[in-house]
């Protein structure tokens, strides 16, 4: 018989109440033991459609709210807490020193940039409330490198219908480019499907024997970077896994890929992952090679998860041993290369402007989103207003120049980002090209190799 | 048997009249008596008043009217979550899933039947989470406090994997987008065009007739069972009570309510995906619960409230005080844990509770020295 009474008291409501703050204050920035779910894709078309018409979809759109002779009001929603925070919460700040270094020289044609930064936990809906936040009660001019798939995805409409610019989301989805549904939309990074065409052609030529393995998270993150490989090295795939984001145990994945006689396996996924992958193979005396897409791997990153998913028995030193010989896909310099001219000017910007902190290579892509944001302000001149920078970009983004290692795609017909990326390898603690950069598109665009001169940073350190 | 005794604070609702019908019944004027009507005045007054404050900062501060239909979707979801809680005794950590529910069948339904009136697809995510809330419900019977507890958190937890796993016909990580409804013409021509206000006006309007109907539910006879159930189990057997049935009862009304309040997210936030229904949806759910004071509808409109203006408050009074935003975005989460414990030393009956209990005190203190 029970007796005891059912009403549970309010001490342990509250005390259960009061572990859920401490939950969501563990993945807060500062303990960066989490996952990082990055940006996994979304589906949609992509908006390369042949239209004739595109010139002048936002010109009639003179809206100059969030300029002022003297400002130019900016505002981003990034994972500052939560499960996204460890690694991804670096990169406004790196964005809004570089910000700070140009508004020390004066800013833009008289103006200074602001960027106010949001909050959203990687938690779509929060996404609407802070982006709501900033357009409707700070009145920003644009949004500039909104982080994430899922999130993006909660305010592109609505930024669309207010027609205020979203410029460079923080994400690899072919969504962002539909220029003819989100006239104001631009993607930065190349987006999965152009990584995976590189690596399948890299394979297909360097290594034609290889049996490769695909590790893809289930979402569009693994499924657009897998079609893109598809097309080259269908026959050579063995076995094909993917895992849910959530579930930290990979061991049927990887011991299936072992099974299938995989020597090369090929991932799609985030960085978290990356580090489950490699300890898992490890423990199934399992030693294939590696290569992954850029979104899935940062050495500094994803030693560290080593060590913590290892829980000290691989310690953040072994990690990186573990990771030597893992390739990589990159397009833009990593911090380690000290003598690139960029890391030098982004490396001297975070010294007199970031938190003290060493500078990041999450650092370095807010901040190359940050001199592409400058760039855009730029070439939208004087007069600048919410319809003329797009244009601006349309006309101009294909010859921006800055670190990026392949160039952008922009045109009215294509918002996608940068066209390519390099395959490179972790050696030594040190990252070394494998294949110089390539280019290519979405569909069966082919790839060619970059025709683009090493650009250098001007010598003011601002896009001239 | 007390089975209200005078020191417990439930089963006082929109006013403070129900105490009387729930309680010894010892008279009262006959006005207090009828709480439906008196409930229903309230709810329409304040309906009229949400309209009047969405037209008013409709230009002058349209992130205010957003800020309330944000509060208009967890209004619903808290309210049942309290009633819950504090009426029939069973805790639930999986509210969130529940609202999930609710904000997939939405999509779904508005993504696939663009032409269904909204009120269809409401009572039609209240319906389907009426149907998860009575499963999870036949289990929660059985269960007792951790117990309840756990099993609920697995809830939380595992529903929006779901979403990955269909992710053909539920759009996986990245979502469902959901158009929210739009102004009918004949409601239009009354109001003048109230632009996004519009779902503002609309979740509120169902918010508060969750209310409504929690409110008279619970000082009806199912809400007396509730509480008999709550309170002692044998009493309640003995006076013929079926405690399963109750307490089914109870999941399943209070599920409903989590799906008018996951209704509402979608329409609100256009998106619905696994991302915004974490595990600490659930838990800041029942946050407001403890904050706004156990069993109490006022106490869900002030848990509301809290949810969705504070975070903002604290974090632009953090910034204008010079952190940094990483540091600002930290103190919201700091400061509910703060007020959670300060309330909970100081006013184990959350705010709505004590400043009842406060004024019950004052009252009989005054009462005795002129009276009797």
């Amino acid at each position: 018989m029970r007796i005891s009474r059912s009403r549970p008291g309010t001490m342990g409501i509250a005390a259960l109440a009061l572990g859920s703050l401490v939950l969501t204050a563990c993945g807060s920035s500062g303990g960066g033991n989490s996952t990082t779910p990055d940006t996994p894709g979304a589906s949609g078309t992509p908006g390369s459609s042949q239209s004739s018409a595109a010139k002048g979809r936002t010109a009639g759109n003179t809206d100059t709210t969030g300029i002022s002779d003297t400002e130019i009001k900016l505002g981003t929603h990034q994972p500052l807490t939560g499960v996204a925070a460890p690694g991804y919460s670096n990169i406004a700040p790196g964005a809004k020193a570089y910000y700070d270094y140009v508004n020390d020289a004066g800013g833009v044609n008289g103006r200074k940039i602001t960027l106010n930064i949001k909050d959203d936990t990687y938690n779509p809906t929060t996404t609407g409330q802070v982006v709501d936040e900033l357009t409707l009660q700070d009145k920003v001019f644009a949004i500039a490198h909104g982080l994430g798939t899922p999130t993006h995805t909660a305010v592109i409409d609505q930024l669309n219908e207010s027609k205020i610019p979203d410029l460079f989301v923080s994400s690899g989805a072919l969504a962002w480019n539909q220029p003819e549904k989100y006239p104001y939309t631009f993607g930065w990074q190349p987006d999965y499907t152009v990584e995976g065409k590189i690596i399948g052609d890299y394979i297909k030529k360097n290594m034609p024997n290889a049996k490769v393995g695909l590790y893809l998270q289930g979402d569009d993150l693994g499924r657009d970077g897998a079609a893109g490989v598809k097309q080259f090295i269908a026959s050579q795939i063995v076995s094909e896994q993917e895992y849910t984001s959530g579930n930290t145990n990979v061991a049927p994945q990887i011991g299936a890929l072992q099974a299938a006689g995989a020597d090369l396996i090929v991932g799609f996924n985030v960085p978290a992952y990356t580090a489950l992958a490699v300890l898992t193979a490890q423990k199934l005396q399992y030693k294939p090679q590696y290569m992954f897409s850029s979104v899935a791997f940062d050495p500094q990153l994803v030693s560290g998860l080593l060590a913590n998913f290892s829980k000290g028995a691989v310690s953040a030193e072994a990690g990186a041993g573990l990771l030597d010989g893992v390739s990589v896909t990159s397009y833009l310099p990593t911090v380690d290369k000290t003598d690139n001219p960029w890391i030098q000017l982004f490396d001297k910007v975070w010294k007199a402007k970031g938190d003290g902190k060493p500078l990041t290579n999450f650092g370095v892509y807010g901040m190359a989103e940050a001199y592409t944001v400058v760039q855009s302000i730029q070439a939208a001149g004087k007069d600048i207003n919410r319809g003329n920078i797009i244009s601006a970009i349309e006309q101009n983004g294909a010859s921006f120049k800055g670190p990026w290692e392949a160039p952008f795609a922009y045109s009215a017909d294509n918002h996608s980002g940068i066209s390519g990326v390099g395959i490179s390898q972790f050696k030594g603690g040190k990252i070394v090209q494998l294949e110089p950069v390539m280019t290519t598109g979405d569909g069966d665009t082919p790839i060619t190799p970059a025709k683009v001169d090493p650009a250098t940073p001007p010598a003011s350190g601002i896009p001239e | 048997m007390a089975l209200d005794s005078p020191d417990v604070t439930d089963g006082e609702l929109l006013g403070g009249g129900s105490r009387r019908v729930t309680g010894d019944g010892s008279g009262g004027p006959a006005l207090m008596r009828s709480n439906g009507v008196k409930h229903l005045l309230l709810v329409v007054l304040a309906w009229i008043g949400i309209f009047l404050l969405v037209k008013l900062l409709q230009d002058s501060n349209p992130f205010r009217v957003t800020q309330l239909a944000t509060m208009a979707y967890y209004l619903p979801a808290i309210a049942g979550l309290t009633v819950l809680t504090g009426v029939n005794g069973q805790i639930s950590l999986g509210h969130g899933a529940l609202m999930a529910v609710g904000a997939y069948t939405t999509s779904v339904l508005l993504q696939r039947q663009e032409s269904l009136p909204f009120i269809v697809v409401v009572l039609a995510s209240v319906a389907t989470a009426c149907v998860v809330g009575y499963l999870v419900g036949i289990a929660a019977a059985r269960l007792h406090g951790p117990y309840l507890a756990g099993a609920t958190l697995a809830l939380a937890v595992g529903l929006p994997g779901l979403a990955v796993y269909f992710r053909d016909f539920l759009g996986g990580d990245q979502g469902l987008r959901v158009t929210p409804p739009s102004s009918p013409a004949w409601f239009e021509s009354i109001t003048g065009d109230l632009g996004r206000g519009y779902v503002t006006v609309l979740g509120w309007a169902l918010a508060l007739s969750a209310l409504f109907f929690l409110s008279n539910l619970v000082n009806s006879r199912y809400g007396r069972q509730w509480r008999a159930v709550r309170d002692d189990e044998i009493a309640a057997s003995l006076l013929g009570i079926d405690l399963g049935r109750a307490r089914v009862l109870a999941f399943v009304v209070s599920a409903g309510c989590a799906g008018v309040g996951g209704s509402l997210l979608a329409v609100v936030t256009r998106l619905t995906a696994p991302l915004s229904f974490t595990i600490v949806l659930s838990l800041f759910l029942l946050t407001a619960i403890v904050l706004g004071g156990l069993g109490s509808l006022v106490g869900a409109v002030l848990g509301a409230a809290l949810l969705t203006f504070l975070p903002t408050f604290l974090n632009n009074q953090a910034l204008a005080a010079g952190l940094d935003n990483s540091q600002a975005a930290n103190l919201a989460p700091v400061v509910f844990g703060l007020v959670l414990v300060l309330v909970m030393l100081l006013a184990p009956r959350g705010l709505v509770g004590t400043t009842r209990t406060a004024y019950y005190q004052r009252r009989a203190r005054r009462s005795r020295s002129t009276g009797a």
